[in-house]
């Protein structure tokens, strides 16, 4: 099970928690103007990444407020935590090669 | 190579079984091949065959990063059936399920495929409804299906509690006698077997590292054992397939989750079919050995760490002692994850690439194994004539642009 530091509750068990996903998809500025292949691109197409992976976390059973998660997908170790719309931390590449 | 039958079980005996040959080749890469399949699963394998069977193409490698079948193919459930919902799916698993009835036949090597019946439960009205349905879908695309009620139920698995008073009571099922289990060790070996035995080349210990492409064409891969050239490279790397295709920068609508599975201490036989329940959360059988084997959902969060969180088997082991309170003091002994590749409408992709001669099969999310005949054989028809086959044209890349999703989420008989 993950330990999750939650931005304003602290660490808490993942079952606190529900999971949202890829994090910093940008809902399109013109949705009108968007091609077949861009709408596919931003409803469907993840990067699913093997590795460093930016991803949103909802700590429904507590403060119920969406943030940001930095963690590992193949150790599951969790690098960072930071507020939504806050910009993701940089991580030296010594760490994420880890 | 020397068939398998019980006059050669006879004959071996006779030397004390020191002389059987080895089931496959190990031979060294060639510098280039008509088609490579990277990854060596069973879909991977099965695809290999049927290229080399249905469509003469010999001069093929199948490029493996660890040993065969070592993959998902022997972390699942083993379960096999073809009720599913809408037609697309009946069609490609109802061949699947075909190609199972004959396997062991066809490809000289007993998969041992129990053809015990599955059922899905129902819990609440709109479960009946939704049982009911699908029955009748069934029916019409010729995939047998019946519907049990509540002592049906409990006449055919007698150890299901069913009483009105469960917190999620047992209101039917449906049933697919035709369903049942495999044995998934078999099917990837029994498909190496065959195929190295029509000329395919299975090459193990051999990473892919890189896809090279000239002018959008497809050359060949880079491998930890070197390059190695291709006319045509076929995908089928399950959990994997995203950083795969990346390397030849196509995108994917695929995320990998972590699936989990556990067994139980061998007991004495119990249940003679495969139960499963979509509501409740939880799909048992019992194997040859006499362990329950138990699986469920996935776990949320993105992974390829093949292993994922206690608190999804907590909630697994719960909905089975729901069902079955007979469970109550059974021990287990093991539990591990597979890492899946779930697509946004829990449906697979067997399909043609942006890319000249690139092909992929993989999104097969939870339900990938009971597919392994029916996906290989569908895969070596849309590799070998650069075009699918009708079965599997409904799952290509290019429904999520096209709008044309195959929705089993809700549909399949388990929740994906």
């Amino acid at each position: 099970m993950l330990l999750i530091k939650c931005p304003w509750c602290g660490e808490r068990p993942e079952t606190e928690f529900h999971y949202g996903g890829e994090a910093h998809i940008e809902r399109p500025e013109n949705p009108e103007a968007l091609s077949d292949e861009e709408w596919a691109n931003f409803l469907f197409m993840r990067s699913n990444v093997k590795g460093l992976f930016r991803e949103r976390w909802h700590h429904s059973n507590g403060c119920r407020r969406w943030f940001n998660v930095l963690r590992n997908t193949v150790s599951h170790d969790i690098l960072a935590v930071y507020r939504m719309g806050e910009k993701p931390p940089v991580i030296e590449p010594a760490e994420e090669n880890r | 190579m020397a068939r398998y039958s019980i006059y050669s079980i006879a004959r071996n005996a006779l030397k004390h079984h020191k002389d059987w040959p080895r089931q496959w080749r190990s031979p060294e890469p060639k510098p280039d091949y008509d088609v490579i399949i990277v990854g060596g699963g069973g879909h991977g394998l099965s695809t290999a065959y049927y290229l080399a069977k249905e469509h003469g193409i010999t001069n093929v490698a199948v490029l493996e990063k660890g040993w065969l079948g070592g993959g998902n193919t022997a972390r699942n459930t083993t379960i096999v059936r073809s009720n599913y919902l809408w037609d697309e799916s009946a069609g490609i698993y109802e061949k699947s399920l075909k190609l199972w009835e004959g396997l062991s036949q066809d490809i000289n090597y007993n998969v041992m495929l129990s053809q015990r019946g599955v059922l899905n439960l129902a819990h609440n009205l709109g479960d009946v409804r939704e049982g009911q349905r699908r029955v009748n879908a069934n029916r019409l695309n010729g995939v047998d299906a019946e519907w049990l009620d509540a002592d049906g139920v409990k006449e055919f698995c007698p150890i299901i509690n069913t009483s009105k008073k469960a917190r999620h009571p047992v209101l039917g099922a449906t049933l697919q006698r035709r369903g049942g289990v495999a044995r998934h060790d078999s099917v990837a070996w029994g498909y190496a077997r065959a195929a190295d035995e029509r000329g395919v080349d299975i090459i193990q210990n051999c990473e892919v590292t890189g896809i090279r492409r000239d002018e959008g064409k497809v050359t060949g891969v880079e491998t930890t054992r070197g390059f190695i050239g291709a006319k045509k490279v076929a995908l089928v790397t399950a959990g994997h397939s995203s950083v795969l295709a990346a390397m030849a920068d196509v995108r994917l609508p695929v995320e990998s989750h972590p699936l989990q599975a556990l067994v139980s201490e061998p007991i004495k036989p119990v249940i003679d079919c495969v139960v499963m329940s979509g509501a409740v959360h939880v799909y048992v059988s019992q194997s040859d050995k006499g362990e329950l084997v138990m699986g469920a959902g996935i776990d949320s969060f993105n992974s390829y760490g093949q292993r994922g969180s206690f608190h999804v088997i907590e909630h697994q082991l719960g909905a089975c002692l729901e069902l079955f309170p007979i469970f109550s003091r059974v021990r287990m002994m093991r539990s591990w994850g597979g890492i899946v590749d779930t697509c946004p409408d829990a449906s697979p992709i067997i399909s043609k690439t942006p890319v000249n001669g690139l092909y992929i099969n993989g999104g097969w999310g939870t339900g990938g194994f009971k597919a392994t005949p029916g996906s290989g054989w569908c895969f070596a028809h849309t590799v070998a004539k650069d075009e699918p086959h009708p079965l599997n044209a409904p799952f290509s890349l290019d429904r999520f642009t096209s709008g044309a999703l195959v929705d089993e989420h809700g549909a399949a008989a388990v929740a994906h």
